[in-house]
């Protein structure tokens, strides 16, 4: 049964249509592998039998098993988002994103553990513990969605959803060694999918390889009724094919990359040298400013908390959910519930967001970070006419020691340092494996990933550059 | 920077209960956060839109005809303490 873990999503497709692997056995064997997680990838998992209950095999993911971020409803199927105040929750009906890809053909194989609501770069924050990084389990796999990325990295899952407000899927997907995709916002619908930052959250496949991206991604897409901001990919995705890089220009910002905090020389080595792997392959390399990129994180870090606050105020214990009943009246029940139901992180993010969003704070604040907002997303269409793609490392280092980020929340937030800004301006973006590099403080190599960002709904193009380089750079699925 | 009584009033603000530790711990956190976020705060972005929404749209409308949705039942299979059809909640007035 090992081996059917070790195919790519696409692999284990072919083999079904093949008729040399049974869906059901390929389901078996994953539900069995999820079954004995060792690394909390998951808060609930479908039985091994689960597989031939489901509504069948038919369509183009071949009842193909997938692992599903905990943020996402799913009907009659436990429902967390990581908080301890939806623990036990049984969502009346199933995310979009979801239930396409079980129209697809896919089967729900578990729902995986991440930071409470989303909030969180090392999936520290869930109130379900820890997720272990697949390859040290000494190291956090990122977050937000890092149960996501631990289980597609960990052969517990052939590819997984994930959830991107500000790198929740590129980040993770870099310090597990794997795939991430954020799409375009607007790409995919968020209806079920429990809202942090919407003018932010987008979803996205976490995979093993780029092709498995794009056939996530080209199921994933499209307009929903019941999400506004739901406008799909014009023309759909393409499955990619490039084989090399002539004619394409790649976007290096050094200004941005000189403002960031703590690069690692591990991940700087590595990512100079996939630019020479993009110059071997016949892409053009390209001097761009970005010259407000570096101000993202502060802006990321007044609109995401405003949001979230208001957001996060329907957990009230009225409708659903934990209810802390006080002995006074209505007020109490709401501060109480509250008060027991969220974590550390996303208090604070409720205190930040509702303190800039407070009379007298908005314009200073959320209104300022709206405007620099605006100037990224220019910088981002001036650069696009000077090159196809944009390139950065995804995180500034490889996966940290669990627990050494834990007290000092900026110092967490500045993982997401070159993430943000393509978020920020909501334009695609993709993290793949380019090498390895040593921690700060020494150890064992570790996956680096390799970000790169294409202007508005260009995910055909920006997977197809990403194939090319994946066909060169060669990486497989990281030993674990 | 934000002080005791700061935090106080945005927690009631926000509905959230707060212990002594939890005040003062935030007092410390909120403030090394704005003080990056504060970067911002100074530059001149006089006349720059603010961004409402980042993909171009315009109104999304449909038909005023009624769909199927959600049954009543279904709402409040969830609820902590349905009642007759409805959500019950403690006085607002105790």
């Amino acid at each position: 049964m090992s081996e059917v873990v070790d195919l790519t999503a696409a692999q284990a497709l072919g083999r079904i249509e093949a008729g040399e692997l049974s869906a059901d056995e390929c389901f078996g064997a994953y539900a069995q592998a999820a079954a004995d997680d060792t690394l909390n990838a998951y808060l609930w998992t479908a039985e091994p039998g689960d597989g031939s209950r489901a509504a069948g095999p038919d369509g183009p993911l071949a009842g193909l098993p997938i692992a599903v971020k905990d943020i996402f409803c799913t009907k009659g199927t436990v429902t967390t988002a990581g908080s301890k105040i939806l623990e036990g929750y049984e969502p009346p009906y199933t995310a979009t994103a979801v239930a396409k890809l079980e129209a697809a053909g896919a089967r729900l194989l578990g729902k995986t553990n991440m930071d409470e609501f989303a909030m969180g770069s090392s999936n520290e924050n869930s109130a379900y513990g820890d997720v272990l990084n697949p390859l040290d389990h000494s190291r956090v796999p990122g977050g937000s969605s890092g149960g996501s990325a631990a289980a597609v990295a960990g052969g517990l899952a052939p590819w997984a959803l994930g959830t991107d407000t500000g790198g929740s899927i590129r980040q993770p997907a870099a310090l597990c060694g794997i795939v991430g995709l954020k799409p375009t916002y607007g790409a995919v619908s968020r209806y079920g999918m429990i809202a942090f930052a919407s003018s932010l959250d987008q979803c996205g496949p976490l995979t093993r390889d780029v092709t498995d991206a794009a056939v996530l991604i080209r199921a994933l897409e499209g307009r929903d009724s019941r999400d506004s901001t739901s406008v799909g990919i014009d023309g759909g995705v393409e499955l990619p094919s490039r084989k090399d890089l002539s004619g394409l220009r790649f976007g290096v910002a050094r200004d941005f990359s000189h403002h960031a905090e703590g690069v690692e020389e591990g991940v700087a080595r590595a990512f100079e040298a996939t630019l020479a792997t993009v110059e071997r392959l016949g892409g053009k390399l390209a001097e761009v400013d970005l010259p407000n990129a570096h101000h993202g994180l502060s802006a990321y870090y007044v609109i995401a908390p405003a949001e979230a606050s208001a957001n996060l105020a329907r957990f009230d214990g009225v409708r659903y959910g934990l209810r802390v009943a006080g002995d006074a009246d209505l007020g109490q029940m709401y501060e109480r519930t509250r008060a027991a139901g969220f974590g550390a992180e996303v208090k604070r993010r409720i205190m930040l967001g509702t303190y800039a969003l407070s009379s007298g704070y908005y314009d200073a604040y959320y209104g300022q970070a709206q405007k620099v907002r605006t100037k990224i997303a220019q910088d981002f269409a001036a650069a696009f006419e000077a090159c196809d793609f944009l390139v950065t490392p995804t995180s500034p280092t490889v996966a940290f020691e669990r627990g050494a980020r834990t007290q000092d929340p900026l110092a967490m937030y500045l993982s997401d340092y070159f993430t943000v800004p393509m978020s920020l301006a909501g334009i695609p973006a993709i993290s793949v494996p380019c090498g390895l590099g040593s921690p700060a403080g020494g150890g064992p190599e570790l996956p680096v990933g390799f970000q790169i960002a294409a202007p508005a709904f260009a995910e055909t193009r920006l997977l197809d550059a990403a194939y090319a380089l994946e066909q060169a750079i060669g990486f497989g699925r990281p030993a674990s | 920077m934000i002080d005791r009584e700061q935090v106080l009033h945005v927690a009631r603000l926000a509905r959230l209960e707060l212990t002594d530790d939890e005040v003062e711990r935030m007092a410390g956190e909120l403030s090394g956060i704005l003080e990056h976020v504060d970067l911002i705060a100074d530059l001149d972005l006089e006349g720059v839109q603010p961004t409402a929404h980042v993909v171009a749209l315009e109104n999304v409308l449909r038909a005023d005809e009624p769909e199927p949705s959600l049954a009543r039942s279904d709402a409040l299979a969830t609820a902590p303490d349905p009642s007759d059809g409805a959500f019950r909640v403690p006085s607002p007035r105790a």
